[in-house]
């Protein structure tokens, strides 16, 4: 397992997976309190924006993690996808998954190594952007619950994780990236559909976010265990399929 | 006990059946060739053997363990596929380090056996570039070495020199020459040129089955027709007298090429008598004759050609 995981930061290092996933989290994480700030007098320069921007109310610490949790949670599912998809997928139509897979690595270690390089990029990425989120958000408004903004942040990154497990499932299934690809989409559009029904929305992604706000601000409002538990349940679903398709996959 | 042993293998892909009952053993040490044309069944017969694809029925054993029931064979083999692949990003070096990591060899020993397999392979100066600008003849010696890394007991090869130049082809068949008595290998192929060069044994396979199986002497002096072969310079009487020697008893099939005549004969015998009287009787001024030496490419188009002649020596 242990070579296997070397190998895959490796990889996440030398095909700059991480610095993308490192910067494009921190630039998001940097933008979204500028944003929030400054959105009113952006809204000011465009022609005839000063009527509108007279009924915008005044930003608050709030529109700060709100912005936050909204570029984030678009970009991070965004890169989870694109990550991803190629995982398993390429490997197998590459050739190398057969290189290293008629030597002593067992598959199950292959697939995991794969979820934990990905999940580390992330947890890095999240860090980077929670840490340059609290800075501005402390500059531009006021500092915010630090417990609470790890408790958003942690919570995240289950999100990500939850699309990057779909992802990587999608890669097991799949022996093109194009097809992963589409798969994934697919994984992402239904869970979007179920999200809609407003019962079982509460129980995944949706009710995770929601949950993550009100932390951030430290309210202690509603909180969505439900949600944790289901999306958690998502991640070890897909990488047990993961682990059981794979092991009996022709490669 | 055998190196390799295939009972009754048989795999499908749809309609299509790539291995139709394969039965074959191999012995330890041998220098195996195993032939047969495209689509003959050798690429997934190498696939059962590594346990990255599995049989529809049947069986296999390598080194007495049984494919797919015992997770051993894997430090046992090396395997190098048809076109090896390598993570473009890594260099040579890390590359055969991280295989030597999944084969769990110790680290000073491991560094001794990347410098050693960098050497035989010819990539000590490449070994600190990325694998991703190797040239192909380099990567199938790469390959090669990290199928070797282990010092596995049974090596399988499949094509290891089919889509190299000259130049690459000579380097990889010297190194495949160079493991005899270090380990059995397993080598399928094509091209007869190479086998008829490395392999102490050989085995052709045609459309799933096996079809002859034998010490590589053994199966030319068993299938291979003799043929005589005589070149003159007026190719006008030569062709004349191809036309009557088609028609003799003796004559299985006559050929021209330029000036010279080869006939595949029935009756070796009545043939080395009739031939160079009929064509002094012709008005030939016969420059060369000779017998000519079969070779196995003569051996493997007559079994393959005519089909299914399923035996065994």
């Amino acid at each position: 397992m242990m070579t296997a995981l070397t190998k895959e930061w490796l990889e996440q290092r030398r095909t700059h997976r991480l610095l993308i996933v490192c910067l494009i989290l921190l630039l998001f994480g940097l933008l979204s309190p500028l944003l929030a700030k400054f959105t009113p007098e952006i809204i000011k320069m465009v022609p005839g924006g000063e009527q509108i921007s007279q009924v915008i109310p005044p930003p608050t610490i709030a529109d700060a993690v709100v912005q936050y949790l909204k570029n984030l949670t678009q970009f991070g599912l965004l890169l989870a996808v694109l990550m991803g998809m190629g995982m398993v997928s390429q490997e197998k139509d590459k050739g190398t998954a057969a290189m290293m897979l008629a030597k002593p690595l067992g598959r199950t270690a292959f697939i995991l190594a794969k979820a934990a390089a990905m999940g580390a990029s992330f947890l890095i990425g999240t860090a980077l952007a929670a840490a340059a989120g609290y800075y501005y958000t402390l500059l531009l408004f006021e500092a915010l619950p630090a417990g609470g903004w790890l408790a958003l942040n942690g919570l995240l990154l289950i999100y990500f994780s939850v699309y990057a497990a779909l992802t990587l499932l999608a890669s097991t299934l799949n022996r093109s990236v194009l097809g992963s690809g589409v798969t994934a989409v697919g994984f992402v559009i239904l869970l979007a559909l179920i999200e809609m029904i407003p019962a079982a929305g509460k129980l995944l992604t949706g009710g995770l976010l929601g949950w993550a706000g009100n932390l951030a601000l430290g309210s202690a409002e509603a909180p969505a265990w439900g949600a944790l538990w289901v999306c958690l349940g998502l991640i070890a679903a897909a990488l047990t399929a993961s682990v059981l398709v794979f092991r009996r996959q022709e490669i | 006990m055998s190196a390799i042993r295939i009972e009754a293998l048989t795999k499908s892909f749809g309609k299509f059946r790539a291995l139709d009952g394969l039965s074959l053993t191999v012995e330890g040490g041998a220098v195996f060739g195993f032939l047969g044309p495209n689509g003959a069944g050798k690429t997934t017969t190498l696939r059962i053997l590594t346990g990255l694809a599995h049989a529809d029925s049947g069986g296999a054993w390598v080194e007495g363990l049984e494919v797919g029931k015992s997770a051993e064979i894997s430090s046992r083999i090396g395997y190098l596929p048809e076109e090896p692949a390598f993570y473009p990003w890594m260099t040579g070096i890390e590359t055969l380090d991280t295989m030597g990591q999944v084969h769990r060899i110790e680290k000073a020993e491991r560094r001794r056996r990347v410098d050693e397999m960098l050497e035989m392979a010819g990539l000590t100066e490449a070994g600190k570039r990325r694998v991703g600008g190797y040239s192909r003849g380099m990567r199938q010696r790469l390959g090669l070495a990290q199928a070797l890394i282990h010092r596995p007991q049974v090596l399988l090869l499949d094509e290891p020199a089919s889509a190299l130049d000259p130049a690459g082809r000579k380097d990889v068949l010297g190194m495949i020459e160079g493991l005899r008595g270090q380990c059995t290998v397993f080598m399928s192929t094509h091209i007869l040129a190479d086998v008829e060069r490395i392999c102490d044994t050989v085995a052709i396979i045609d459309r799933g089955k096996l079809v002859a199986n034998a010490r590589r002497a053994d199966l030319i002096a068993r299938y291979a027709i003799p043929m005589l072969a005589l070149e003159a310079d007026d190719v006008d009487r030569l062709n004349k007298l191809a036309t009557e020697v088609s028609q003799m008893g003796w004559a299985h099939a006559v050929a021209i090429e330029g000036r010279r005549l080869t006939v595949t004969v029935k009756d070796l015998a009545a043939a080395q008598r009739e031939l160079l009287a009929q064509a002094v009787a012709a008005g030939l001024v016969v420059t060369h004759y000779e017998q000519v030496k079969p070779s196995l490419e003569d051996v493997f188009l007559r079994i393959v050609e005519n089909g299914k002649e399923s035996r065994q020596l």
